[in-house]
């Protein structure tokens, strides 16, 4: 069977400097998958160019079997994507219920419909006693878990997970491990962007690790945090004592 | 809506309704004004206030709207009813062309604005060579005074032009508050909060920008129909103007970016301001060119510091309407 996503051969340079390099990976029907490395080794570029932020130089992306690379980024989420920003984008002005409508609004045939909806989704990422304050008010976890809520509102196959953990405490960390499991139970499948190694561990079946824009090692969680390039360029001493 | 709103706005349109009854000349052709800038700005209310995109070049749609049906009454006697569509055609036209070339090669923000200003100087200047128009000189369209309503050339007592100008801005309010509950008010709010977020929530960012810019263009022309036959005189100069413009504008900015009251409410405070101080500059006998404008542009400087988000809103808050 072939994967839902595959990432084949990509390549991305800036103004010369090469931020991707021929990087390739398969995110499977309903599996759950962590991209990891340091910073600056491509992770977000990578998601920029699966969401049609812009196209990659060489390579293909194809989604359900199909080339989605120079979609537009609403295109993209109509093929069935769902992303979340790395640094939170809020529809400040407007109430938390009201951004997971417009990402509702996607797949709904009306507003009516989408409402019904977006309160389902605030109502399972523990957002409903704040779905009438406006997203401006909410505090750093919480535009977080608003993210994931508008990108679940679009109905997507798979859920694109820029760095949702980051800043969260770990009770807080384990309530989101938690509502992914049960998401990816209901079917959803997901590529995460992850720092937080306790949440790349409790969820990810499969990890690439990426560095300096290519593919140093992949495969299974506990397999790849011993592997020795890993482990010099990445996780270090953290997780070797 | 709340309750309270609802009852706030049916009291406001009985007294509006009831006006002409006690109100002498003078007052009527106020609240005629007013409504004329309600209106203008509650259309240019669903550009900027919803949707984000800032237009500093309406009065290119007024004037190019109110010369289109002028030019057909003028010249062939065609009365508004068939001029305001050419007049919204030309309109949307114009707007589709302004929204597209600035969509479809990203120009935004401040450079967008200039985009409008442009376009509404260079029609100025170019209405100014038109002689079949009239040119710098002016178009003049023939006033009957009269008592009797003539509603096919829209002639008639200063009753009749108060009273379509209500029609108009009532229903622009309900089709705007209308909007703002659609699916296009939606994705114009998320587009103007974060364009990029929008994207990849699935809006078309390029279609619903340039809806807003239609729609908008579209309701401003009837502005510019209304104008035309209720002034009966258009030049270049003024009605294209920048100052023009700007006029549509303040209401919203004052009243409330992105309300639907905020742009009655703007209107009303600022043409109140500006006849009453004239009114008070004149009775204290202060007829210095420039007064007037020094005291207007000290008033608004005071509401934008001390209401940034405009009187509406503050207003809501204090007697609880949320919104």
């Amino acid at each position: 069977m072939s994967a839902l996503l595959s990432v084949a051969g990509v390549s991305k340079s800036f103004r010369g400097l090469k931020a991707v390099a021929n990087v390739s990976v398969d995110v499977p029907q309903g599996a759950i998958v962590a991209l990891i490395g340091p910073n600056g080794a491509g992770k977000t570029t990578i998601f920029n160019m699966i969401a049609g932020v812009f196209a990659p130089d060489q390579g293909s992306i194809r989604f359900c079997g199909s080339a989605i690379h120079g979609l537009r980024p609403d295109q993209v989420c109509a093929a069935g994507i769902g992303r979340t920003f790395q640094l939170v984008k809020p529809f400040a002005g407007l109430s938390v219920l009201d951004n997971v409508i417009v990402g509702a609004l996607e797949r709904a045939p009306n507003v009516s419909a989408a409402k019904k909806h977006a309160a389902e989704i605030v109502e399972k990422l523990g957002l409903g006693a704040k779905r009438d304050q406006p997203a401006s008010a909410l505090t750093l976890p919480d535009r977080k878990r608003l993210e994931v809520a508008r990108a679940l509102a679009t109905r997507p196959k798979l859920l694109l997970l820029d760095e949702v953990m980051a800043g969260l405490r770990p009770t807080e960390c384990d309530q989101m491990v938690e509502a992914f499991r049960a998401l990816n139970r209901e079917g959803l499948t997901i590529l995460l962007i992850e720092h937080v190694m306790r949440a790349v561990m409790a969820l990810a079946q499969g990890i690439v690790v990426l560095h300096h824009g290519e593919v140093i090692a992949r495969g299974a969680p506990e397999d790849v945090v011993r592997d020795p390039a890993v482990l010099g360029c990445y996780l270090g001493e953290e997780v070797a004592v | 809506m709340t309750r309270t709103a609802l009852v706030l706005g049916v009291l406001l349109l009985a007294f509006l309704l009831a006006l002409p009854a006690f109100a002498g000349s003078y007052l009527l052709s106020v609240a005629t004004l007013i409504l004329f800038f309600a209106y203008a700005g509650q259309a240019w209310n669903v550009m900027m206030g919803f949707a984000g995109q800032l237009s500093l070049g309406h009065s290119l749609y007024v004037g190019v709207g109110a010369y289109a049906a002028g030019a057909l009454f003028f010249h062939y006697g065609v009365g508004p009813w068939a001029g305001i569509w050419l007049a919204v055609a030309l309109c949307v036209a114009l707007g589709a062309v302004i929204g597209f070339l600035a969509f479809r090669f990203g120009i935004s923000g401040v450079y967008f604005a200039l985009l409008t200003i442009a376009f509404a100087e260079f029609t100025r200047i170019g209405f100014d060579h038109i002689a079949w128009l009239g040119g710098p000189g002016g178009m003049f369209l023939k006033v009957a005074q009269r008592d009797t309503i003539d509603l096919a050339s829209f002639r008639g007592p200063p009753e009749m032009y108060y009273y379509a100008m209500l029609a108009l801005a009532a229903a622009a309010f309900a089709f705007c508050a209308w909007l703002l509950r659609s699916r296009a008010g939606y994705y114009w709010q998320a587009i103007r909060e974060d364009e990029e977020a929008a994207q990849a929530l699935g809006i078309n960012t390029f279609r619903w920008k340039m809806l807003a810019v239609i729609i908008s263009s579209a309701m401003t022309a009837l502005a510019g129909v209304f104008f035309a036959f209720y002034y009966n005189n258009l030049f270049p100069e003024q009605i294209f103007h920048i100052s023009r413009s700007i006029e549509i504008i303040l209401g919203p900015i004052i009243g409330g970016l992105g309300t639907l009251f905020g742009p009655i409410l703007g209107a009303a405070v600022l043409t109140i301001l500006a006849d009453g101080i004239t009114e008070i500059l004149a009775a204290l006998g202060w007829e210095i060119p420039g007064v007037k404008q020094v005291f207007y542009g000290l008033v608004l400087l005071l509401v934008i510091m001390f209401l940034p988000h405009g009187i509406w809103p503050a207003l809501a808050r204090r007697i609880g309407l949320g919104r």
